[in-house]
């Protein structure tokens, strides 16, 4: 309690952030106010533009501030691969890694039938368009290794038989990973996709 | 103070903490995000059927991969009352992740999750089916056994759940031999001489849904019109007319497209 309604509004929104509870709040505010200069005048504004500002992108479903992003714009990304990804935040986890070099389709979920998800509630439709118009001639699906990500990959998979060049992420064990600590599946996987050294 | 033996092989221990708790085994159902860090678990058990509590810590990127689909779990349920949902704790017992990559395993373990949580009411015990549904996932990946298992398991399913067909003897003239036709409406077996007129009205019989197996893809397929169609018509329509799962659909899907590549 902060005797301040405005204050205590504050804490209360910043409270439903993911990462953030009441009292982790309390300290981000607080920390804020001390600092009001460098960090909630900047905040405030930043958070203003982007408000007004941010929006899906209408080719692929990235997050920009235009109507088409950054990675659909750059000529130089048109290399005809096309990574589908689950989520935006699946999208801007490979481009930190920086190791792709061709565009994204967002999917926008997963297929799920206990959830009503099926596949017109994804942009499953906007993705073979986008081969068609794109000249794409390899999709990567780098959907998640859950059974849901796998159900939607096989069944994208049948979507676009024939039409285009299919490959799926490898995998195995993660760098910095220790065989004692993975489950029985992924080590299966992993001596699968094993490879001469 | 109400108390719950384990239902694990060799046993449990009384538990005398005053709250609700018990110990037992079974095969993840699904898993639905609650809040940032946990999920809510759907299992189906041997003592306690299909059950559901929150898994705290379950979202977490060391839990998570144990809590798949499929996945056999030591679970231990506690809550303060019976009627609450509960939490559990659970560790892993056996992967079955391993067959994922396959597409016919993976159809078929979609399949059968999302038919027990189609059919089956919460906390009903039902230990026959539980028995074969592990048999049954424990085959997963084992392409030319694994669609005969699963159509007696939905033969079970079906029987569990009280509407098991009969294809002991005829309806019409009590014969044991030349069974050829299902009867839509009791699901009871008929001969050729027993259909008469009503043949053309009349389910096919394959003989391997009266346990004559091995069986070809077709047969297979062509049985499997016939649970699905109890499954739909008297299981789903018994269940307030819900469409029965588009996972088993797509099963069959897959089974009857491997038929026309060969």
């Amino acid at each position: 309690m902060s005797n301040s309604n405005d204050i205590d509004r504050l804490i209360e929104i910043m409270a439903r952030l993911p990462g953030l509870g009441p009292r982790s709040a309390r300290r981000a505010v607080l920390t804020m106010i001390r600092k009001r200069a460098l960090l909630l005048g900047p905040l405030a504004e930043t958070m203003q533009t982007v408000a007004r500002t941010a929006r899906e992108c209408l080719t692929c479903g990235n997050i920009g501030t235009s109507e088409t992003c950054a990675i659909c714009r750059d000529e130089r990304r048109a290399t005809g691969e096309l990574c589908v990804v689950e989520d935006v935040s699946d999208l801007w986890a490979m481009e930190r890694a920086g190791v792709f070099k061709g565009r994204y389709h967002v999917i926008g979920g997963t297929l799920s039938a206990l959830d009503g998800i099926g596949p017109e509630e994804l942009s499953l439709p906007r993705l073979k368009d986008r081969i068609e118009a794109e000249g794409i001639t390899e999709v990567i699906l780098a959907l998640n290794a859950t059974v849901e990500g796998l159900t939607t990959a096989h069944y994208i998979a049948d979507m676009l038989e024939d039409s285009v060049r299919l490959s799926s992420l490898a995998q195995g064990v993660p760098i910095g990973g220790e065989l004692d600590y993975l489950d029985e599946g992924t080590i299966g996987a992993a001596l699968r996709a094993r490879k001469p050294l | 103070m109400a108390t719950f033996r384990s239902g694990l092989a060799g046993g449990g221990e009384a538990i005398d903490s005053g709250a609700m708790e018990w110990r037992d085994e079974g095969i993840c159902l699904q898993r639905r995000a609650h809040g940032e860090n946990a999920v809510i678990l759907e299992v189906f058990t041997a003592a306690h059927g299909r059950h559901a509590g929150v898994v705290r810590g379950g979202a977490s990127r060391r839990m998570a991969p144990s809590l798949q689909p499929g996945t056999q779990l030591d679970l231990t349920w506690r809550a303060r009352l019976e009627s609450h949902i509960g939490a559990f704790t659970a560790e892993p017992l056996r992967s079955r992740n391993a067959a994922l990559s396959e597409r016919m395993a993976l159809a078929g373990l979609n399949a059968v999750t999302s038919l027990l949580i189609f059919c089956l009411p919460e906390r009903e015990t039902h230990p026959v089916l539980y028995a074969r549904t592990v048999s049954l996932l424990d085959l997963l990946g084992q392409e030319d056994v694994w669609p005969l298992a699963y159509l007696q398991w939905e033969l079970v399913l079906l029987e569990e759940l009280g509407f098991g067909l009969d294809l002991s003897c005829c309806a019409v003239t009590g014969a044991r031999e030349g069974l050829i036709h299902v009867s839509p409406k009791s699901g009871r077996a008929v001969s050729a001489a027993g259909a008469g007129d009503w043949a053309d009205r009349l389910l096919p019989l394959p003989p391997c849904l009266r346990g004559a197996g091995p069986a070809t893809d077709a047969e297979i397929v062509e049985a499997l019109g016939v649970t699905g169609y109890f499954l739909e018509k008297k299981l789903a329509t018994a269940l307030g007319n819900r469409p029965p799962p588009e996972a088993r659909g797509r099963l069959v899907d897959l089974l009857s497209r491997r038929l026309k590549a060969v």
